[in-house]
């Protein structure tokens, strides 16, 4: 038997063979993401503390810090630094001797455009160095959290129920003018090497959700829901995530 | 004249229509031993075989979209982007390959992902 003979039956053995086969598989796949930083010179995370402000209903610092660090916790292998969380704002007020708002609740960041007002603190590396020396140089996270109410209107989609000519139950779209209310949460994340007190790293996102007027939904978990979309980029900039999915492969 | 060269691209054609049935196969085989050893997690040699399939027969869309499923599973993003853009190219209406592509696009994005608006 010639090479070419054999190879022509190989060839009609495997084509017998798939005939009677699938002709795709679904199979399990874990996608590595790799982390944006290198983070191996680093033993410990300290989540600082952000420049804050928009609503009053929450107090975005607190709830980020404790957010980001447990976190950290279940998905890092650095240590986190439990410290208090610190007030950039006031911080940054007092280095520059702004004085202090008459009432206490007074919200100094309205906007975005107070927010980079603010800003400067963030690249202040003799501030950071200082920070980084009083926990041994960790990685620091910080940056900014702007937590606003939004309220916008417009034409919305709705499915309307109705029972049709043979009495049975349909739906049909609609679309209706309304009025929507929500959040928008606009935080920036800063990374800095705390032995130099030098920027490594910053990402910023943009998120909103909106319901409808009559809805009453608490700042608070409107706040938990924005910040569950950002959290995987936040966690994968520090340490590679896996996505579990699945794939089909092919044979055909 | 006419009749010797007809018969001549007969022949032409008869000898390689196996040639290319045979890369099919050949390609078909190293596909079908890649997707045995990726059921048992053996990632690195599967995209090997699958990179060997569409060198083989690079018109073999299944080839390309399981070496896209390779690279991804290894984090080769840009690899996996240009296989599964390669297998759409030769069959766009593939849906497997269509849903694939999808959620890949999905993580793909979604670690690009930067502030929007």
């Amino acid at each position: 038997m010639t090479a070419r003979t054999a190879v022509a039956c190989g060839s009609l053995a495997l084509a017998l063979a798939s005939a009677g086969c699938l002709s795709f598989y679904e199979i399990s796949v874990e996608t590595p993401i790799r982390a944006k930083l290198d983070v191996s010179p680093f033993q410990r995370v300290l989540v600082a503390g952000f420049i804050t402000g928009g609503s009053k209903s929450i107090d975005p610092n607190t709830e980020t810090a404790r957010l980001l660090r447990s976190q950290l916790r279940g998905k890092s292998e650095l240590k986190i630094i439990d410290a208090d969380v610190i007030d950039l704002v006031d911080v940054y007020d007092k280095q520059r001797s702004k004085p202090v708002p008459e009432k206490a609740d007074e919200v100094r960041v309205k906007d975005e455009r107070d927010v980079l007002e603010y800003e400067p603190i963030l690249k202040d590396e003799k501030y950071w160095k200082m920070i980084g020396e009083e926990y041994q140089s960790p990685l620091i996270i910080t940056g900014s959290v702007l937590f606003t109410d939004v309220s916008r209107s417009g034409m919305v989609s709705k499915l309307q129920g109705y029972t049709d000519s043979m009495g049975r139950p349909a739906y049909e779209e609609r679309r209706e003018f309304a009025n929507m209310r929500g959040y928008a949460l606009t935080p920036k994340f800063v990374f800095i090497d705390g032995r130099t007190g030098a920027q490594l790293y910053s990402e910023g996102f943009y998120e909103e959700s909106l319901y409808s007027e009559t809805q009453n939904t608490p700042a608070l978990s409107s706040y938990f829901e924005l910040m569950d979309k950002l959290l995987p980029s936040f966690l994968n900039t520090l340490s590679t995530q896996k996505i579990q999915g699945t794939r089909v492969l092919l044979v055909k | 004249m006419t009749k010797r060269l007809g018969l001549i691209a007969l022949i032409l054609i008869g000898l390689s229509a196996p040639a290319l049935a045979d890369k099919r196969s050949d390609a078909k085989a190293q596909v079908a031993f890649g997707i045995t050893v990726a059921q048992k997690g053996l990632w690195k040699e599967a995209t090997q075989r699958w990179e060997s399939a569409t060198v083989i027969d690079p018109s073999y869309a299944s080839a390309w979209n399981n070496l896209g499923i390779g690279y991804e599973q290894l984090g080769n993003f840009d690899g996996a982007r240009k296989a599964y853009e390669k297998a759409l190219e030769l069959e766009p209406n593939n849906t497997y390959i269509r849903g694939n592509y999808d959620q890949f696009r999905e993580i793909y994005d979604r670690q690009n992902r930067r502030r929007v608006r």
